[in-house]
């Protein structure tokens, strides 16, 4: 059966690390980085299983500052 | 993985009007959000070049540096006497006010129901986080009984401070408005219907049908001092409860 993937890219240095992705992904496959921050300071957020994500977009809709580029593909197997 | 990331493939992205500079809002404000729906319809009604936004003071006072449209910046709550002169003179354009509470519900208030009762042809986006967010913290008319603000530290009380004020409803009783409505931008869902509200009122501003009023209810983690994600949570348990979320008022038939 057709399957959704998904991938996310986030623009780290845009990123303020408000974690509101963090809880808006259904799947809690997003977190702070550990140990490591932008240019402005800020630790930004990575996710941490990528084979899990559907590309619902959910992150990137509550993201206030637009860092987050969706990306969704159908898989044949 | 790698074949995925490619651009047909693209589901969302940052609207291309909310262009690449860094916006100063505190990580997790609503002002973001909102800035990114208002790029979003903008560029979905492809009014790139018709639109106007007039600025407050407030947090929102550089919001005409990160989307790439016409803008006006506004005397501390004139917005809506502003917006009222660029609608009257270039009838065919959408017109919109960007406030906040403070902006909007105080030092703005006559502008605010005069151009609302007049019935002018604009849009007023309002920002209500229920405190002065950019002065750090103040009491606003919209901050809620018992809640503690730099200029309330006990609370507020009604003896002291009187009550909040709901701009929204007065909106809704006024003769001028043809679209009067409450929202938020906390969850997946409240994002969307807030969005289709403020498409709703730049149309309404586009066909001259009269004063929408979209208040979005807000937070403001630095002002409450709480994370981004406490001040979701509190704005859901605590400002609902007196600023009901939904339409008050629509004459517009679709
Ligand atoms: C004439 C005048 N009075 C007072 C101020 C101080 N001041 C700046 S922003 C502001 C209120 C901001 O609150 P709000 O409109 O709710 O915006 P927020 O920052 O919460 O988004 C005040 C009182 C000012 N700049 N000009
Ligand atoms: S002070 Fe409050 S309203 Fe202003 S940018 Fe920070 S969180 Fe937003
Ligand atoms: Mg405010």
């Amino acid at each position: 059966m057709a399957k959704m993937k998904g991938a996310i890219v986030v623009n780290t240095e845009r990123c303020k690390g408000c974690s509101l992705c963090v809880v808006a992904c259904p799947l809690d496959i997003i977190a702070l980085a550990d140990k490591k921050v932008n240019r402005r300071g800020y630790r930004f957020v990575e996710q941490t299983n990528p084979d899990a994500c559907t590309g619902c977009t959910s992150c990137a809709i509550v993201c206030p500052d637009g860092c987050i580029t969706v990306y969704r593909k159908k898989m044949d197997n | 993985m790698e074949n995925i990331i490619s651009p047909e493939n693209i589901v969302y992205q940052k609207p291309k009007l909310l262009n690449d500079t860094d916006m100063h809002y505190c990580p997790g404000c609503s002002h973001g959000v909102v800035h990114k729906l208002i790029a979003e319809v903008i560029e979905e009604l492809g009014a790139e070049e018709k639109a106007v936004g007039v600025s407050p003071v407030g947090c929102a006072v550089f919001a005409y540096k990160y989307i790439d449209i016409d803008w006006q910046e506004a005397a501390h709550g004139r917005a809506p006497a502003i917006a009222t002169a660029i609608k009257r003179l270039w009838p065919d354009h959408l017109v919109f006010t960007y406030q906040g509470d403070g902006d909007l519900a105080c030092i703005g208030t006559a502008e605010t129901i005069h151009a609302l009762n007049r019935g002018e042809n604009i849009a007023i986006i309002f920002i209500n986080n229920a405190i002065y967010g950019m002065t750090g913290g103040q009491m606003a008319p919209t901050t809620l009984m018992g809640m503690k603000t730099a200029t309330c530290p006990y609370g507020r009380q009604a003896d002291l401070h009187g009550y909040p004020l709901k701009i929204t409803e007065i909106a809704a009783q006024l003769e001028g408005t043809c679209y009067v409505t409450r929202q938020s931008v906390h969850s997946v869902a409240a994002i969307r219907k807030a969005k289709r509200a403020i498409r709703q009122a730049f149309e309404n501003s586009i066909n001259r049908r009269g004063s929408s009023l979209v208040e979005i209810v807000s937070t403001c983690s630095s002002g409450w001092k709480k994370t981004p994600v406490e001040a979701n949570e509190w704005m859901t348990d605590k400002m609902f409860d007196f600023y009901h979320v939904g339409d008050l008022k629509n004459t517009v038939e679709d």
